[in-house]
């Protein structure tokens, strides 16, 4: 879709519209010349996370009438709130995006019902029905392009371990960590994908640590989910051992190593959201999707990937685009404790609330979540 | 073992080879500093020329595809943040500390603001020696891939010792850290030999940032230095301004940063918040045992204004 061409006077006639929603008191109003305030926990260009949002924000930005207001290195706390106010009371912004995990509750919710006009869409966060109605959480189903990852990972492996370099015991961390390593054993079933925590979004020198210990353990194929994956890539590439990426394309680090890689497509779902709002209609405050809504998307193959492991990963691939979907976590899962966490007979699907409580490890992993 | 994997083994030699990896920029920033302060002065804006010599090098390094013009190009812009800081103290009532502070936010600022074009590209690295040639186990031999930087580090440490105990340079900057009056009475001017230990002990620093982007993690992203240059300047301390005793201390704390990881990778899963808060136990552990408050620091240069 291509949302460049919006032109100035639709979103002058969305506007008007919503104008006369919020005199009902229905939604906020929007205006032509919307501001809206991006806020980021890391550097915007940090080949990862970060950069993933700000690539979304930069697709805004071409949107004429659309004013886009930026701050990164902005720390999960109170921080996080006068960041927020000042981007309201100084730049006028009318659409937040704090796009940090740790900034939805305490923080963003407390905002959310200060300025109860404004709308905040925090990415990530789990929106119930005690939150405030201007307030949204939206998140990508990520997991479905970490379990293609995991399936490319678990053909091309020659020793069956694979490793993953995690920050912290979060379930959206947990649920990458175990769909990698259910992907895993659906190529290898022998496969094993070993865990280490490096306890914090950004610690490079920590990463290249738990990089080399885990190649150390006879890992041959990683992949991660910290804030910048640029760190692991490299080191693991310079090991010689394989990557999969994540957030962003990091195959221009290590083009020979890098096999695929689980991306965010932001810079899809950020105009559409921006095209709702124009267009008056409104966004669900639980707003999820994974490959097929094309909130996330998968890197292009490496030259390291096998004619098997290709057809395999689009065989699945395809399931995941087709109108029924697959679940990735099915009846009767067992963690790597022995204890069944998803009882035999139901299914948990891509939207089901429950994966994003998640707080176990699958069986095939080796770690622990604390 | 057939697979591959050396089980329990990971643990010592991942400490062992963090100890060679991670310890290069504390020894560098910390020997710098070490000159720093025997002369009499604190440089804590240290972490600023930390992060500034990283940002530095790997950018001189990617737009002249040496990475040894951006280690030289390191040290100068080190040495440059150390004129700068000296520079300042020598004016009348200005205190080092508060200098030192602000550098260490202008370096960082300055690197951060500078450093965004750097973040993408990927720069020339420096070369490591083999030094595992020996072995048959991989793990031995990715372990012992050491850098010249490092080498070059443990060689100054003794370097530096014998210089401050045998050489003229050596006395002129212990006599300007006991008793600037001294070395007045000696005919030398103090500030200028606290300007010359200022911009060595950047040069120093500026060159373990360059180790921290040019070969480990190896490439340059705000978040690279966390706190290793302050880390660094209190290990000054921790190692009484011995240059042999801040070799120890700096490959303690390398191999401590890798005892976190490496525990988790053998399935020491549990408390790895605290094993990856090792660093900092050590350091306060060390301070509360050989500290004392019926008398100062031993080794503490006289004119270090934390002890005047």
């Amino acid at each position: 879709m291509d949302f460049g061409r919006i032109s100035r006077r639709h979103l002058l006639q969305g506007g008007a519209a919503l104008t006369l929603g919020a005199a009902a008191g229905a939604r906020p109003a929007f205006a032509a010349d919307t501001t809206i305030g991006f806020i980021y926990v890391g550097s915007r260009d940090d080949y990862g996370y970060n950069q993933a949002h700000a690539q979304g924000a930069a697709a805004l930005k071409k949107i004429p009438g659309l004013k886009v207001v930026e701050e990164e290195k902005v720390p999960e706390t109170d921080a996080v709130e006068k960041t927020i106010e000042s981007m309201i009371n100084l730049d006028g912004a009318t659409l937040l995006f704090p796009t940090s995990f740790g900034y939805y509750n305490p923080h963003m919710i407390k905002m959310a019902n200060k300025f109860p006009k404004l709308r905040f869409e925090h990415c990530g966060g789990l929106w119930s029905d005690k939150d405030p109605k201007n307030a949204g959480s939206y998140f990508g189903y990520i997991d479905e392009a970490q379990y293609i990852s995991g399936i490319v990972a678990g053909y091309t492996s020659k020793t069956g371990k694979l490793g993953f370099v995690a920050a912290k015991p979060i379930p959206q961390v947990l649920r990458n960590i175990n769909a990698f390593a259910l992907g895993a054993k659906l190529a290898n079933p022998k496969a094993t994908t070993q865990v280490i925590f490096t306890g914090d979004w950004s610690m490079p020198v920590k990463e290249a640590e738990a990089t080399n210990s885990l190649i150390d353990q006879g890992v041959d194929v990683l992949t991660c989910h910290v804030d910048g994956p640029k760190t692991m890539v490299e080191n693991a590439a310079r090991r010689g051992a394989m990557v999969c990426g994540y957030h962003v394309n990091q195959s221009p680090l290590a083009p020979k190593a890098y096999l695929t890689g689980a991306e965010w497509n932001w810079e899809a779902l950020y105009p559409k959201f921006v095209k709702m709002i124009a267009a008056g209609e409104i966004i669900p405050n639980f707003y999820r999707g994974g490959l097929k809504e094309e909130i996330v998307k998968t890197s292009p193959y490496g030259e390291a990937v096998s004619a098997e492991a290709r057809k395999h990963a689009d065989e699945v691939k395809a399931k995941f685009l087709s109108a029924e979907g697959y679940a990735i976590f099915k009846g009767g899962q067992v963690d790597n404790k022995g204890k069944t966490v998803i009882p035999a007979g139901t299914d948990r699907g891509q939207k089901d609330p429950e994966l994003e409580k998640m707080d176990y490890l699958v069986e095939g992993v080796i770690g622990a979540t604390s | 073992m057939a697979d591959g994997s050396i089980g329990l083994w990971t643990v010592p030699l991942a400490v062992l080879g963090g100890a060679i990896r991670v310890s290069t920029p504390f020894l560098f920033v910390s020997l710098g500093e070490c000159i720093t302060e025997r002369s009499g002065r604190i440089n804590l804006g240290l972490e600023g020329t930390l992060v500034m010599g990283a940002m530095s090098a790997y950018g001189i390094s990617y737009l002249s595809g040496s990475p040894w013009l951006g280690v030289l190009a390191a040290g100068i812009t080190g040495a440059l943040l150390g004129a700068l800081h000296a520079g300042i103290c020598s004016l009348p009532r200005v205190n080092d500390v508060a200098v030192g502070i602000a550098l260490m936010l202008f370096g960082t600022g300055l690197a951060f603001y500078l450093g965004k074009p750097l973040i993408e590209p990927t720069a020339p690295r420096l070369p490591a020696i083999d030094f595992g040639w020996w072995s048959d186990v991989p793990q031995v031999r990715a372990a012992l891939r050491v850098n010249v930087l490092f080498l070059i580090g443990v060689a100054l440490a003794p370097i530096l010792y014998w210089a401050f105990r045998t050489t003229r340079w050596g006395l002129l900057i212990r006599t300007a850290g006991e008793s600037s009056d001294a070395a007045r009475a000696m005919g030398h001017s103090v500030l200028l030999i606290r300007l010359r230990a200022t911009m060595v002990g950047g040069f120093l620093a500026g060159i373990g940032g360059s180790f921290l982007s040019l070969f480990y993690p190896g490439s340059w992203n705000e978040g690279l230095s966390s706190g290793q240059g302050i880390t660094a300047v209190a290990l000054v301390i921790f190692a009484r301004w011995d240059p042999l005793l801040c070799l120890w201390a700096s490959l303690a704390f390398g191999g401590a940063a890798a005892l976190g990881p490496a525990l988790q990778s053998v399935g020491v899963t549990s408390g790895y918040h605290l094993f990856n808060a090792a660093p900092y136990i050590l350091t306060l552990a060390i301070m509360i045992i050989t500290c004392s408050p019926k008398r100062t620091l031993t080794g503490a240069p006289a004119e270090l204004s934390i002890t005047r």
